[in-house]
């Protein structure tokens, strides 16, 4: 078997006394999708920020195809490169545009040169229908649109992974499909993922992995079918019947 | 923004037209209190101006029309020093400013002592009076006796000037760049930039747009100020005024000289209100998309 993409191995992690993450296992094969269900607060956000480096974890060992990327002594911004993340909030940068947000990190940080970032930017932008968009400022955009664009910024720079945290929860119930399509289209590329999500439907299409997590805890995980479907633990039925009563299944 | 399609006229209601009716009798009666209380109040501080016992002395000695004229022109020669001075004084402000900002809010372990520098000399500049510092720098450096050091007063006046105003403005500076939000950061170092860049391209210019309104205001305070540097004897608007106004021992040139002040500044000050006024609504617009 080859190396897997991600592999976490006992991560802790917690914010001043408060434990948010313990004792978490993962492996992420190339090509597979993972995703990430439970509660707000059960350190799913929390997880991929440490995947990302955004925070530092107070135990255990990130891989990164094989290399320990949780070492204190690694250049943070060489595995950054590697790395894509989609935030709840879109965040892209208020005073560039579109084609500007996407081009950004291709010039700056992989050094190509304006013509080439822009001809990648506008092939993805055509791809993923926004190519009208390409000049407009990101105010001027629907959350969706934002969120579209949000995504093609990450995965210009090829990442080895990308990470998805609640990339819906902060758009209207309408424009939820248009960015869950483009996910769609990124796993059948063959892009490695690790998303958290509220919503079940999606999670059962793309996931190849669910995990379900419970106070910082991996509590139960496996196939869509098997953890959405027919959960074992008591804790992963009571949560999905409460996405079941919200009407998110 | 949705814009509705109509295909018939629209004339408005009886109920309409009343309404409109009123907000007209409402609007022509407010306008009336407005114009009352008005003539009222400038009327009484005209009286009390006019009638005041000095009202006479302090006409010959404040408002000389023809030795108002007489001097005008040496009060102006004056006041293009104060500009060049604001100018030249400004451009350093920027420079000097911003270097200190980006120093304050650095987290690189190798900037430890600028750091302690930097956040001192913004407690002192910012702290002290500007006149103090005028006359500590005018007087004090010359005193020193140093080769090569510059015994110039405009040049020391413009240095003292530039001193303190170098901390305000990298204290608006440095909250700016504290106010761009962190996610912004994130997701720029997320990308693969690195700190620096991302205080480049990401932080930092998101952090100018926002502060320009404030920056606008200390430009206009930096021209009166400069003002302050005519106790060094600089040979400013207010200190052509004082020569003239203490050779005959009429105010007039000090009037002059207030005037000429603000024919800049109030003409600046409106500008820079209607353009923070059109920001705000591009923003509240956009707001809405």
């Amino acid at each position: 078997m080859s190396t897997p993409v991600l592999e976490i191995i006992d991560l802790r992690k917690s914010f001043g006394e408060t434990l948010v993450l313990h004792d978490v296992n993962l492996t992420v094969p190339e090509h597979t999708a993972t995703v990430l269900i439970g509660a707000s607060g059960s350190g799913k956000s929390t997880l991929l920020r440490c995947i990302n480096l955004l925070e530092p974890i107070d135990d255990g060992l990130i891989l990164l195809d094989g290399q320990e990327i949780s070492d204190p002594a690694i250049n943070v911004d060489v595995i950054r490169r590697k790395l894509g993340i989609v935030f709840q909030s879109f965040n892209l940068f208020p005073h560039m545009t579109i084609r500007e947000n996407i081009t950004l990190a291709p010039i700056k940080v992989q050094g190509k040169s304006r013509d080439e970032a822009n001809e990648l930017a506008d092939g993805l932008l055509k791809r993923f229908d926004l190519m009208e968009k390409a000049d407009e400022y990101p105010d001027h955009l629907s959350g969706g649109q934002q969120q579209r664009a949000a995504i093609i910024r990450s995965i210009a720079v090829n990442p080895r992974l990308l990470l998805l945290d609640e990339v819906t929860s902060a758009l209207d119930p309408v424009l939820v499909n248009e960015v869950l399509s483009i996910v769609r289209d990124l796993k059948s590329d063959g892009m490695t993922m690790v998303l958290a999500t509220h919503e079940m439907g999606f999670a059962k299409q793309v996931a190849d992995q669910v995990c379900f997590l419970e106070s910082g805890l991996i509590l139960e995980r496996g196939t869509p079918e098997q953890v959405l479907k027919a959960p074992s633990h008591q804790k992963t039925k009571e949560f999905l019947k409460r996405v079941h009563e919200a009407g998110r299944l | 923004m949705a814009v509705v399609s109509n295909s018939t006229p629209w004339s408005p209601s009886p109920r309409e037209r009343e309404r409109e009716l009123f907000r007209r009798a409402l609007h022509n009666r407010q306008r009336l209190i407005a114009l009352i209380s008005t003539v009222g109040v400038l009327g009484t501080l005209a009286i009390i101006l006019l009638t005041s016992p000095g009202w006479e002395t302090v006409k010959r000695t404040f408002f000389d029309i023809d030795y108002g004229k007489e001097v005008l022109p040496t009060v102006v020669r004056g006041l293009v020093v104060n500009l060049q001075l604001t100018l030249i004084g400004g451009i350093a402000i920027g420079i000097i400013a911003l270097a200190l900002a980006l120093l304050r809010t650095t987290k690189s372990p190798a900037l430890t002592p600028f750091r302690f520098i930097a956040t001192a000399y913004v407690d002192i500049f910012r702290g002290a009076p500007l006149i103090l510092i005028i006359l500590l720098v005018g007087f004090g450096v010359p005193a020193l006796r140093i080769q090569g050091l510059t015994s110039n007063v405009i040049v020391l006046g413009t240095v003292a000037v530039v001193l303190t105003y170098s901390a305000y403005v990298a204290e608006v500076i440095r909250s700016g760049i504290l106010s761009v939000h962190q996610s912004q950061r994130a997701a720029a170092r997320s990308l693969g930039l690195t700190s620096n860049q991302a205080m480049r391209y990401v932080i930092l210019p998101q952090a100018i747009r926002r502060v320009i309104p404030p920056l606008l205001n200390d430009f206009v305070s930096l021209l009166k100020d400069t003002g302050l540097v005519s106790i060094l004897g600089v040979t400013d608007a207010v200190r052509a005024a004082q020569i003239n106004a203490s050779r005959t021992f009429n105010y007039t040139p000090y009037v002059v000289a207030a005037i000429l002040f603000l024919l800049i500044t109030i003409p600046l000050t409106r500008y820079i209100d209607r353009y923070i006024r059109l920001r705000s609504e591009k923003q509240n617009s956009d707001g809405l998309a």
